[in-house]
Order: structure tokens, then C-alpha cells, then sequence
């Protein structure tokens, strides 16, 4: 595999007539953004929906969630993570800590 | 539920401190007010860009070189965000740039003034940057939620930006006497734009109140700005140097500093697009736009020939 990136769906040797896997997003509070906590099969998007309630929201644990078929989902390459992320690693000038002021300076 | 109905349990809500999502039932004012603030804010970090990058090939040093790549890269990044944020309210990316470019949409009138020397480039940062910082960390708690969520992850990385600007201040202020004048002249020239950022005065802005009631903003504008003077000026005495205002100072009995009259004319003037920028500004804009056409054309024209592939090999 060269690709950068790759689809999350898991190459198993399921046959056709297996339901689709959907991976699951909970917004577990007003004002707070989804998050991924884990995955379902089902028929359809809206058997997702209802299924994802009653796995994930069983405790109250969400105000809203998405539903995403994970062969539309495409993920980085593990492998190649060292060339995605390395580069960010030695770029300090981007945190504040790299310039200097006086601490006698306030609200800056 | 009546209209009245669902505008009662809206501000409700808003009142109760919830954040309003994208598929919530919203009044289309809110709606509107929010789809022009969050495009002219994208707006506002794009075309925030080109003063700052009209540096970018003859800064001092190497470190300033990096530091500035970086902060203009990051404008780039926020204007994605909030563009994004807009998308969710229903208006596509395609429009929010033709509003730009045909001057229907607005943004922020300091990036209408130009970088004529290097000290610009910190006076900016230190400035223009705690200006915008003031504001952000107060949109941070608006009403919206893909907006204050974008604000959040704006304000944490924007913090280094207003250190690079002061930085270069302080540099230049503990440098020769010239520097130290270059120094004092960006302060000259970028103090009262900066201050204008705000906008309007409480009792010339008409829309004020209804957002402070629907939390789009949490304080006024005037409240805003003076938290930038009593911010800012001792910033200014810590460099050695003077804000051009003779009718600065500190009031005991207030607790703030009182400050001189602003020139609204210049403002509204710079808004209607008279100022010593606007045109070279959406030109810059436009051309990037127009020059930018085959690489979006060629890269959607890929894709689909890629997916023409695909369909062929499975039938």
C-alpha cells in the first residue's frame, strides 16, 4: 500500500449480504462538538440511528448523534505517520513559549 | 407552535446558556446576523493575509522569517474554520467568495491600511492581533456553537501571535534611536485603526442589543475597547513609547483610562471601501481567485476520471 491514505472499512471476507458497518459519533453535551465512540453494523443509515441509541445512549450519555457508513470514512496511513507528523515537531516558533517577553509584562 | 412560540422557547434556551446547533429550530434573523458575521470574519483572516505577507520575503532575520510564516499560515487555517462554521448555516463556500469579491461582504477596515515598514509587522501583531484576541475570547462563549467551538481552537493557537508582534516591538524599542522611531511611527499609524476595530460606538450601533440578547456577543462595543486601552497602554509604556493621543489617561475614579474621540468619518470612509487599500486588496483577492480556477478545475476533472477508472473495472 503506497497511498497516503486508506478506508477504514476492514477487509474481511464477510459476503455481500453482511449489513454495513457504520462508525458512531456522540455529541455528549449541549454546546460540545461529536466525538467517535465506536461502530455497528446495519441495513440502512437510519437503523444506524436507532441502534447507535440504544447501544451508546443507553446511559444518557448523548444530546445528538451522526451516523457515518465507514467505507466513507478514509484514514492516514499508520505507517506512514512518521512523514505526516514529523514535520510539525521541530517548528517551535509556532508555540507561544518561543518568544521571549519580560514576566513583568501583563495580559499577553 | 406558533412562530412566537418557537421564538420564546429559542430565547429560552439562549437565556438558559445552551448553544444553538446548526439543525436546531432558529429565528431567520439569527440565522442571517450569523451567517454575515462568521463570513466576514473568514474573510477578515484571509484577506488579513496579505499585509503580513507583504514581509514575509524581507524579514531582519531568519527567526522572524519562520516566525511570520507560521502566523500567516495560521490566518490561513482560522479562515478555514469559520468559513466551515458558516457552511453549516446553508450559504456554500462559492457564495461567501463572490460576496467578498463583488464588496457585499465586509471585513475588518484595519487590513485596508498598508505595512510600510517592518515595525508594522509587530505594531500588527501586538495591536491588531490583541484587538482581535479581546474579541475572539469573548466569541469563545457565543450562542452558536460551530462558532464558539472555532473560536476556541482559534484562541489557543493565535496566543503566540500577539507575543511574535510584541516581541518585535521590544527589539525595536531597546535598538537604535532609528528603530526606536520606526517603532513609535507604526504605533502612530496603527493605534487608532486599531482602536476602530470594535466597531461603532453603543449608541451608533443599532444591532447591539439584539445581540447581546441572542449571546452572539457578550459584551458591547465600547465595553470591548476599553478593555483594549487599559490592556494596551501600559504595554506601551513598558516598550518606552507614546499612543497618539493626547487625551490618554488614567482615571482613579473610573478605574479605566479615558481616551480621546475617534474619527467615525475615517472609519465609515474606510468601510465604504475609500481606503488606502480596499482596491488593492479584493484585486489581490480576485486574482487569486481567477488564477486559482484551472488548479480547482484540474483537480475536480482528476477525480472524476479516477472514478470513471472504477466504475469501468467493476462493470
Amino acid at each position: 500500500m503506497t497511498e497516503k491514505s486508506n478506508n477504514i472499512s476492514p477487509k474481511s471476507k464477510s459476503n455481500s449480504s453482511e449489513w454495513p458497518l457504520f462508525e458512531i459519533f456522540i455529541r455528549s453535551k449541549n454546546g460540545l462538538e461529536h466525538r467517535h465512540v465506536g461502530s455497528l453494523h446495519a441495513a440502512d443509515s437510519d437503523m444506524a440511528l436507532e441502534n447507535a441509541r440504544d447501544v451508546y445512549t443507553r446511559r444518557q450519555e448523548g444530546v445528538s448523534i451522526w451516523v457515518v457508513e465507514s467505507k466513507n470514512i478514509m484514514a492516514s496511513n499508520p505507517e506512514k505517520a512518521g512523514e505526516l507528523f514529523e514535520p510539525a515537531k521541530d517548528k517551535v516558533y509556532r508555540h507561544p513559549t518561543f518568544y521571549e517577553l519580560p514576566i513583568e509584562l501583563k495580559h499577553i | 407552535m406558533s412562530t412566537q412560540d418557537l421564538e420564546q422557547r429559542f430565547q429560552d434556551r439562549i437565556d438558559a446558556g445552551e448553544k444553538i446547533e446548526p439543525k436546531d429550530w432558529m429565528p431567520e434573523k439569527y440565522r442571517k446576523t450569523h451567517i454575515r458575521q462568521i463570513s466576514q470574519h473568514a474573510h477578515s483572516e484571509i484577506v488579513g493575509m496579505l499585509p503580513e505577507g507583504n514581509w514575509i520575503t524581507r524579514t531582519p532575520t531568519l527567526r522572524r522569517k519562520v516566525g511570520l510564516l507560521a502566523k500567516v499560515q495560521d490566518e490561513a487555517g482560522h479562515g478555514l474554520y469559520l468559513y466551515s462554521a458558516a457552511e453549516t448555516l446553508g450559504i456554500s463556500r462559492d457564495e461567501m467568495t463572490e460576496q467578498l469579491l463583488c464588496g457585499k461582504a465586509k471585513y475588518s477596515s484595519i487590513f485596508n491600511y498598508p505595512t510600510l515598514s517592518w515595525a508594522d509587522i509587530g505594531a500588527i501583531g501586538w495591536l491588531v492581533d490583541g484587538a482581535a484576541i479581546i474579541n475572539q475570547v469573548m466569541l469563545t462563549r457565543t450562542s452558536f456553537g460551530p462558532y464558539a467551538r472555532a473560536m476556541v481552537r482559534i484562541c489557543k493557537e493565535e496566543s503566540f501571535h500577539q507575543r511574535q508582534g510584541y516581541e518585535i516591538m521590544l527589539t525595536l524599542c531597546r535598538g537604535t534611536a532609528e528603530q526606536k522611531a520606526m517603532a513609535q511611527d507604526a504605533l502612530n499609524r496603527y493605534w487608532w485603526p486599531a482602536m476602530m476595530m470594535f466597531g461603532p460606538r453603543d449608541e451608533e450601533s443599532p444591532n447591539t442589543a439584539q445581540s447581546v440578547k441572542w449571546k452572539i456577543k457578550r459584551k458591547t462595543n465600547d465595553e470591548l475597547r476599553q478593555q483594549f486601552v487599559d490592556i494596551t497602554v501600559p504595554q506601551a509604556e513598558f516598550l518606552g513609547i507614546t499612543v497618539p493621543d493626547p487625551e490618554m489617561k488614567w482615571n482613579e475614579d473610573r478605574g479605566h483610562y479615558d481616551f480621546g474621540a475617534i474619527d467615525w468619518d475615517e472609519f465609515w470612509q474606510v468601510v465604504k471601501g475609500n481606503g488606502p487599500c480596499n482596491k488593492e486588496r479584493i484585486a489581490a483577492r480576485q486574482k487569486a481567485w481567477d488564477d486559482g480556477k484551472w488548479v480547482r478545475e484540474a483537480a475536480m476533472a482528476y477525480s472524476q476520471s479516477q472514478e470513471n477508472k472504477t466504475q469501468s473495472k467493476i462493470a
